[in-house]
């Protein structure tokens, strides 16, 4: 049996990690929902597990995601993950194959060449050396960036790293101790013994020159063991933490288990999962357009680990989800904040922290108490039967030209329609839920539910993204929702109504909440490649900018969100179209403001396009003969 | 007994010296455009909720100011947080949050607690 | 040798300025984009306060200018502007170059293009007219509908595109006031059974005789004024403008129909302005207005060496502000040249 005192720490550290992770799991694992809990088991011993292997390999080693977006900080993240995954690998097999028997504890593999120094000469054990050490390099490399970054944050071309506390200081140093003091630990072995591949050989045998290096490899292997231990026992401390978590999401992902809108293990492992990359600030307009960094998702779930009061936080955000499409790991961000907005008019969601390395459950102030009815005073409406219900939104009453233009499209397709809120309605509700308020939220809903019900409608259509997202989602109808992008794309499709073809060039902005938000993306650029020229930009579709109007903030400055607008505009304006094309009465107001070239929504260029039916045309005149005719009398 | 001469009732005037600003101070120190207020009345004129009952934001904005607060209390709740009143604010007052913390302020406010 | 001075802007400024210039022995370059000069005096049918013809004021411009000193250059652009020692080398649309001991900027305003508030439904709804569109029809003699008829309830918008944060402009133009009481009062003059309803946010009636004239048309023409922010209008089927506001003082949301709906645009750095200032290096104040090197002794001043500013490229003025802001101009441009 081979033993030395100083692989203790790293016994200690592994154990104690392994533990700390499995009763973790567990923990989670019991205060899943019945049907969450149902999910994971299937998804455990289903097929889900192979995917969540594949994932693991992909996103958790390789870093897929992260080389996608940034090709240095991918490299960096994969050459320590996968790089050190190797290292055990082929260590282990190294230990299997050419330890004094097999089936080892892990550190006879970790440390090997210390128990068997003389290891390497014949060919192939010199060759599998080669590749020990070629993994080693692989990792210093990766290493090197890292801590440059740490230094030099420009380098890697993230522009803001995250601040650090302290436990995460001396775990990122010790973590950064490991491979630099294995290198040289083994160095100085294969110095003593003239052995060593190429990266350790030849350091060994230079150090040999000048050093004592058969004294100096002892310390160097406590230190090895040491650092490793300390890392392992810090770990749960630290940001670090997310390493084991993430694989445990992505197995409850890949079971299909989803964070809802109440707090809970699904958004906890996910809180605690945050690599802390800055992907995520990066993609954020608050912070390159703004110049705001303080709320962003990565400084969000921090706050909430370290259990502050992120109130105020949480509400500045502009909800436009271009943080959720680039978070490597997957985390559901905009869900999470949701939670967050929603807990402070709540009285039993709690939050979950750790102190230490135990967990407890706080709520956070303040509770707001049990109202009555805030909307009571809405009459009844007796609404007319129909066929299709055009449902501006209180928006679009301030862009006349849109619900001007839809009625128009409205009046060719020769339905049966009425224009619901053409008066004035009541709002959809989904700023009140964006504000966290569901309760209140839900009334309204409630009201026009009841409203849409008594049309006997089998369509809705809607001027506004955000009115079309809640309704999809959050109502309870029996209707087809559709944007009017989509009922314009319908009507061509049917060939209902004929539209000409405008040479004007145009640049589609996608309104958040309703590409991001609602997964509609090619419906509207259908629409305009029909009608007019259609031209990309360099933000389309996932990866489209927010207009900066959004009313996901409840906090942002009137100046700031000139600023977002602003470059925005710039931005899709550059090839210098005709229309800057929207389809939101919210983006075309903020926009207009802040660009000289026109801005126009969907429907006002296709209503421009529109070829009235000879029939109709005859209509209009014939009705304005009469009304004339009764002018005079 | 009956009194003579007159006496001012006290619904009269608003009564500056004494009447708690508070509600104001918290929102002036958490929404700096609620000061930017020219009490233009282009919030209640689009206003959603206005459409159907009596509810100005404008009045409630004048009144937290002047620390009149019985009547925000009891109508800053019908707002419904729709946004088109941010769109004309030609003072660039960040409106919703203004009703956001007016809520909030209540709340935590012990005279104010429903 | 006689010196040169080139002035840009053929409007009021500008032709105060080359008037003031030449009466002092300078050679004057006038160079005007458009083909006619006196820029937006020629859209302005009566001017306010006295209502007297703007073709008064422009005869007087034109006669003050109409000598040989005055080199007039009108429907041309300039290319190109480079400051040097040898004084300010400008190049022009045909290609030619003149150089000048100074530059005088007298480019102007431009007015608030009103369908940037598509809330107001200009260019949207028939019935919505702005205050320019209104002097062409006192000009013509008849105002009128879109159907060709007389309209009978009119609303008058203030600030359109001024003191107004959601289109950048925060500033205010100090003549709309005064503009929209004079136009209630000649609306009231023309069409004498007609109801005219002024909508304001403050009623700034600050130059001479702007007061009077605000109680003049209560008095003597009975014009209405609400105070409220107009937020929005909409159009009935009969063409009729509906508006939304709040009568503030009464606390109360109103709601209005009208035959007609009249924007009071405010004034904006011109476009022509920009492009100067792009050419000649000239900073732009927070207004977007040029920036004078002091508010209150430098208001005819640029940054730049030998270049200065008339008018309402500054600031919005109204006529005498622009006249009396234009001689100064001239005088310092005189005392320039006379110490360099
Ligand atoms: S939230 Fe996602 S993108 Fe942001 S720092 Fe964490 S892991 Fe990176
Ligand atoms: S949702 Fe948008 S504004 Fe909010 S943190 Fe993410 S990227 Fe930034
Ligand atoms: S957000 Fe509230 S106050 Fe503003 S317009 Fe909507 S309902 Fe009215
Ligand atoms: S629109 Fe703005 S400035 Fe006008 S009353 Fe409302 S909050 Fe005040
Ligand atoms: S002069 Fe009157 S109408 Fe014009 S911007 Fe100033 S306040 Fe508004």
């Amino acid at each position: 049996m081979q033993f030395d005192p100083f692989v203790i720490p790293f016994n200690i550290g592994l154990y104690f990690i392994i533990t700390y992770v499995v009763v973790r799991c567990i923990i989670w694992f019991r205060d899943l929902s019945r049907p969450d809990k149902l999910r994971l088991q299937r998804g455990f011993f289903g097929k889900p597990f192979g995917e969540s292997l594949k994932e693991i390999f992909l996103e958790s080693l390789i870093h897929r995601k992260i080389l996608k977006s940034n090709l240095r900080l991918g490299y960096m993240h994969m050459s320590l993950a996968f790089g050190w995954f190797l290292l055990i690998f082929f260590g282990t097999v190294e230990a299997d194959v050419f330890g004094d028997h097999h089936l080892n504890a892990p550190y006879k593999a970790i440390f090997f060449r210390f128990f068997n120094p003389d290891h390497g000469r014949t060919g192939f054990e010199s060759a599998y050396g080669f590749l020990m050490d070629l993994i080693l390099a692989f990792i210093l490399s990766g290493l090197l960036l890292a801590v440059t970054k740490r230094f030099y944050s420009r380098v890697v071309g993230m522009k803001k790293t995250t601040k650090l506390k302290i436990t995460d200081r001396i775990a990122l140093t010790s973590l950064w101790m490991i491979f630099p003091s294995r290198l040289l630990a083994e160095s100085f072995t294969s110095g003593a013994y003239g052995n060593g591949s190429f990266m350790t050989g030849s350091l060994g045998a230079w150090f040999s020159t000048f050093l004592p290096v058969r004294e100096l490899a002892y310390p160097f292997w406590w230190l090895y063991s040491l650092s490793l231990g300390t890392f392992f026992v810090l770990l749960p401390l630290t940001r670090y933490m997310h390493i084991p978590t993430e694989l445990f999401l992505i197995f409850m992902r890949n079971s299909g288990i989803r964070t809802g809108d109440k707090p809970g293990t699904y958004s906890e492992v996910q809180t605690y999962s945050c690599s802390s990359c800055g992907i995520c600030i990066d993609a954020c307009q608050m912070s390159f357009a703004a110049g705001i960094n303080t709320m962003q998702s990565a400084y969000l779930l921090k706050a909430i680990r370290k259990n502050d009061d992120v109130s105020h936080m949480a509400q500045n955000c502009l909800m436009c989800g271009r943080c959720d499409q680039k978070c490597p790991v997957g985390i559901e961000l905009s869900p999470i904040r949701m939670i967050q907005r929603r807990m402070e008019d709540s009285e039993n969601d709690f939050r979950t922290v750790y102190k230490g390395y135990f967990r407890s459950q706080q709520r956070p102030e303040p509770v707001k108490p049990v109202m009555p009815p805030s909307f009571g005073f809405i009459p009844e409406a007796e609404p007319k039967k129909v066929d299709v219900v055009y449902f501006a939104g209180c928006m679009s009453h301030l862009t006349p030209g849109i619900k001007n233009s839809m009625v128009k499209i409205l009046n060719a397709s020769g339905l049966s329609y009425s224009f619901i809120d053409e008066a004035g309605g009541i709002c959809c509700g989904r700023p009140m839920m964006l504000a966290g308020l569901d309760r209140e939220a839900r009334e309204l809903i409630n009201l026009n539910s009841q409203l849409i019900w008594k049309t006997g409608a089998r369509t809705l259509v809607t001027s506004c993204p955000i009115c079309y997202k809640v309704f999809k989602e959050s109502y309870y109808l029996d209707v087809e929702v559709l944007h009017h992008s989509q009922f314009i794309g319908n009507l061509i499709r049917e060939n209902t109504v004929k539209f000409n073809f405008l040479r004007k060039r145009v640049v589609f902005h996608t309104p958040c909440e309703l590409g991001r938000g609602s997964g509609v993306y090619d419906e509207p650029k259908e629409v305009l490649s029909h009608i007019a020229k259609l031209e990309k930009s360099k933000f389309e579709d996932q990866n489209s900018l927010c207009c900066g109007g959004s009313l996901g903030n409840l906090k942002i400055d009137s100046r700031d969100r000139i600023r977002i607008a602003t470059q925005t505009a710039a931005e899709l304006t550059k090839g210098d179209p005709d229309i800057l094309a929207t389809a939101c009465p919210l983006c075309k107001k903020t926009l207009s403001a802040v660009t000289g070239t026109r801005v126009a929504d969907i429907a006002e260029i296709a209503a421009e396009a529109l070829v009235i039916p000879r029939q109709q045309r005859n209509i209009a005149k014939q009705i304005r003969i009469i009304k004339e005719l009764a002018d005079i009398s | 007994m009956d009194k003579f001469g007159y006496t001012i009732s006290k619904g009269r005037q608003i009564d500056y010296d004494s009447n708690d600003r508070r509600i104001a101070e918290y929102i002036y120190e958490r929404e700096p455009s609620f000061r930017l207020c020219i009490e233009c009345g282009g919030c209640s004129a689009t206003c959603t909720t206005g459409n159907f009952t009596r509810f100005s934001l404008r009045e409630l904005n004048i009144l937290i100011k002047r620390g009149e607060n019985e009547k925000v209390r009891q109508n800053i709740r019908k707002c419904m947080l729709c946004g088109k009143c941010i769109l004309v604010c030609p003072r660039g007052v960040n409106t919703r949050n203004v009703v956001v913390l007016a809520r909030q302020a209540f709340q935590k406010s012990d005279d104010y607690a429903v | 040798m006689n010196k040169h001075v080139i002035v840009i802007g053929a409007g009021v400024a500008g032709l105060e300025a080359a008037g003031q210039l030449s009466r002092a022995g300078i050679d004057v370059s006038l160079i005007e984009r458009e083909k006619m000069t006196g820029g937006h005096l020629n859209d302005w049918f009566k001017l306010f306060p006295d209502r007297r013809d703007s073709r008064e004021v422009k005869d007087y411009l034109e006669k003050f200018t109409n000598n040989d000193g005055i080199k007039l250059l009108a429907g041309i652009e300039i290319e190109k502007i480079i400051n040097g020692r040898g004084g300010v080398k400008v190049t022009t649309s045909e290609g030619k170059e003149l150089i000048a001991d100074a530059l005088i900027v007298a480019t102007g305003f431009d007015l608030f293009r009103s369908s940037r508030k598509e809330e107001y439904g200009y260019e949207i709804y028939d019935n919505v007219y702005t205050s320019a569109d209104l002097e062409k029809m006192f000009r013509k003699g008849k105002i009128s509908l879109h159907n060709g008829k007389s309209p009978e309830t009119i609303g008058i918008v203030h600030c359109v595109g001024s003191r107004d944060e959601k289109v950048g402009n925060l500033y205010c133009s100090k003549l709309c006031c005064v503009t929209a009481v004079k136009q209630a009062i000649e609306i009231r003059e023309h069409l004498p059974e007609s109801k005219v309803f002024c909508f304001y946010m403050d009623m700034r009636m600050g130059g001479a005789m702007y007061e009077e004239l605000y109680r003049e048309a209560q008095e003597k023409w009975g014009v209405n004024f609400i105070r409220g922010k107009v937020s929005e209008a909409g159009e009935d089927i009969n063409n009729k403008v509906i508006i939304k506001v709040e009568d503030t003082l009464a606390g109360r949301p109103l709601k209005m129909e009208l035959d007609m709906l009249v924007l009071m645009a405010g004034m904006e750095m011109s476009e022509g302005g920009r492009k100067i200032a792009g050419l000649a290096g000239l900073n732009a104040g927070e207004n977007r207005f040029f920036a004078v090197t002091d508010q209150h002794y430098g208001s005819n001043r640029s940054s730049v060496k030998g270049i200065f500013f008339a008018g309402t490229c500054t600031a919005p003025m109204n006529i005498t502000e622009t006249i009396s802001h234009s001689r100064a101009a001239a005088t310092e441009v005189i005392s320039y040249l006379n110490n360099k």
